[in-house]
């Protein structure tokens, strides 16, 4: 290697460590912060004082309550959506096209359309007024596109043959589909439901709008509750004395935010070295 | 595995498959008809009236919603983000690809996905705690379109490097060997070769990114400074789109109502031209 291109590599290092320095600062100052307030206690606990004491158990169990009506919504429809688009639909049909252009489309929507889509729906014109309901469903609508394109390229990547032998075999459809492509599509399917919920638990401004703020213990999906990404933004923004909570709570949802991305990754690397093995 | 539910004798089930399927295709696809329905129904009854919705005035309670100093603003700052994010992380990726050592590369590669797992309120709660007291002291007010256009590009950063490597590792697969044999030093295949023959492959990416920064909400609410205007400096502060209906979508009525979901409406425009654009120009490559 010339002297130049080690000075250029060494300039690019620079560049690249540099980079990097927003996000260390990041994760220090979040970590920093939060583990100072953040106990056993804080987990369970319901938040006092507008959040500045007590703890976030109800916004936790909010959270879940949110996720799991999203993804018990997204699962059914998107699996059925990226079946008809991987299994069904002629490639070089107009009706693929439409769909593919309508899926792409509804995955650049911007959060805070869906928002107020939500809003207008769900919230409005259903009259479930804020509720762990209507942010659920408005989630769910959210983090289709992004679901059915992972689901669709994990049925997409079983392979070939295993369609032409069902088919040789006189295999109907339903049971090529039920005892071979999905067994093998399986664990490409749970690495997009796994980043698709990543997605969701990450959302902020849509939940504004349809789950509401409040944080007392949910009783039923009716209820309003707010996510741990919510109650962050209210004790930042709008709750003077919040920063120690809200530190505590950026690191509980960081938390969370990386396990699921390693998790993808796990399911990715198995999906990945039972291919090349074959 | 008994013969009977697996075998071709029950037509009646793939039907079902069939049409379930692509019952559930459409009701997916026709979400986003869906949402644009509702938003210009309910935009509509202001869409008609001379609201002045294309001054920079925004004083809702007189009735004047002009969202030109809005709109501005988030292109701005979106733009700027893009300004940053794009020439960094095109040369973080050949940092990776041509000169880092594998010991380094792989932990790097490994932080970039981590920061496309950071929820964007993160970001913001950062941008609020450290980076806008850190602009504060070199020109305050801190809260500004450069806070904004900063941590914008530190959140489409991670995504631009993951395409720019895909696409010039298989640049490089094809052209690296052939012109290095031809004599010519890897800086210029870099320069010359791989980056002309990616760039078809990264402009609909960047266009994609682009529409992610302008429909980003909340991290851009925590430190963009949220005033109505026009900046005449990188230092001022701004309100975008975004922020807007976020910050005000919580008491808004009547006419205040209607011009909230026309801006999402213009956002959502936005958004779908730019997605059109690079589908387009993604297609003829």
């Amino acid at each position: 290697m010339s002297n130049s291109e080690l000075w250029r590599g060494r300039a690019l290092g620079l560049l690249a460590l540099l980079v990097m320095v927003a996000p260390l600062s990041l994760l220090i100052s979040v970590f920093g912060e939060g583990l100072q307030s953040l106990s056993w206690s804080f987990l369970i606990d319901e938040p006092l004082q507008a959040g500045r004491a007590g703890g976030i158990g109800p916004i936790i169990l909010s959270t879940a309550l949110v996720l799991l009506i999203c993804m018990s919504l997204a699962l059914p429809l998107g699996l059925g959506a990226a079946l008809f688009l991987a299994q069904e639909v002629r490639p070089d049909s107009r009706l693929n096209l439409l769909l593919q252009w309508a899926l792409d489309g509804l995955g650049a929507v911007p959060s805070v359309v869906f928002g107020l889509f939500g809003y207008r729906v769900f919230v409005v014109e259903f009259g479930w007024g804020y509720s762990l309901l209507a942010g659920g469903c408005t989630l769910a609508c959210m983090i289709l596109p992004l679901f059915i394109r992972g689901t669709e390229q994990a049925l997409r990547d079983c392979p070939n043959s295993y369609n032409q032998a069902a088919a040789g075999l006189a295999i109907s459809r339903f049971g090529y589909l039920r005892r071979i492509l999905l067994p093998v599509a399986a664990p490409g399917i749970a690495g997009a439901l796994v980043l698709s919920a990543g997605r969701a638990l990450a959302e902020t401004a849509v939940l504004l709008f349809t789950a509401g703020y409040v944080m007392r213990w949910p009783e039923s999906v009716f209820d309003s509750g707010r996510t741990l990404a919510v109650h962050i933004y209210d004790l930042a923004m709008n709750v003077s004395g919040g920063g120690p909570s809200s530190s505590a709570t950026a690191l509980v949802l960081l938390s969370f935010a990386m396990a699921i991305q390693l998790l993808a990754w796990r399911i990715g690397k198995k999906t990945f070295s039972r291919e090349t093995k074959k | 595995m008994s013969l009977n539910t697996t075998s071709s004798l029950q037509p009646s089930a793939d039907r079902l498959l069939r049409s379930a399927s692509l019952l559930c295709a459409l009701i997916a696809a026709s979400l986003l008809l869906w949402i644009l329905l509702f938003l210009t129904q309910a935009s509509w009854p202001l869409l008609q009236k001379p609201a002045g919705l294309m001054s920079a005035n925004w004083h809702p309670s007189s009735g004047e919603f002009g969202l030109q100093a809005m709109l501005g603003a988030s292109l701005l700052s979106s733009l700027l983000a893009l300004l940053l994010a794009v020439p960094a992380g095109l040369l973080v990726s050949l940092w990776m690809i041509f000169y880092a050592p594998a010991y380094l590369a792989r932990p790097y590669s490994a932080m970039i996905g981590l920061m496309a797992s950071i929820p964007s309120v993160v970001y913001g709660l950062w941008g609020l705690v450290v980076l806008v007291p850190l602009l504060n002291q070199w020109v305050p007010p801190g809260a500004s379109v450069l806070a904004a256009g900063l941590v914008l590009a530190l959140m489409i950063l991670p995504l631009l490097v993951v395409q720019a490597d895909t696409t010039l590792r298989v640049a490089a697969n094809r052209h690296l060997a052939p012109a290095l044999s031809l004599g010519v030093s890897q800086w210029s295949v870099i320069r010359r070769v791989l980056i002309p023959a990616s760039w078809p492959r990264l402009w609909p990416s960047i266009l994609l990114q682009l529409g992610r920064a302008l429909g980003e909400t909340m991290a851009v609410m925590m430190v963009a400074g949220n005033v109505v205007q026009w900046p005449m400096t990188p230092f001022e502060p701004v309100r975008t789109l975004t922020a807007n209906i976020a910050l005000e979508m919580s008491y808004a009525t009547g006419s205040h109502l209607e011009a909230l979901y026309v801006s999402g409406l213009l956002l959502l425009i936005l958004a779908l031209l730019l997605m059109g654009l690079a589908r387009i120009y993604g297609s003829r490559t």
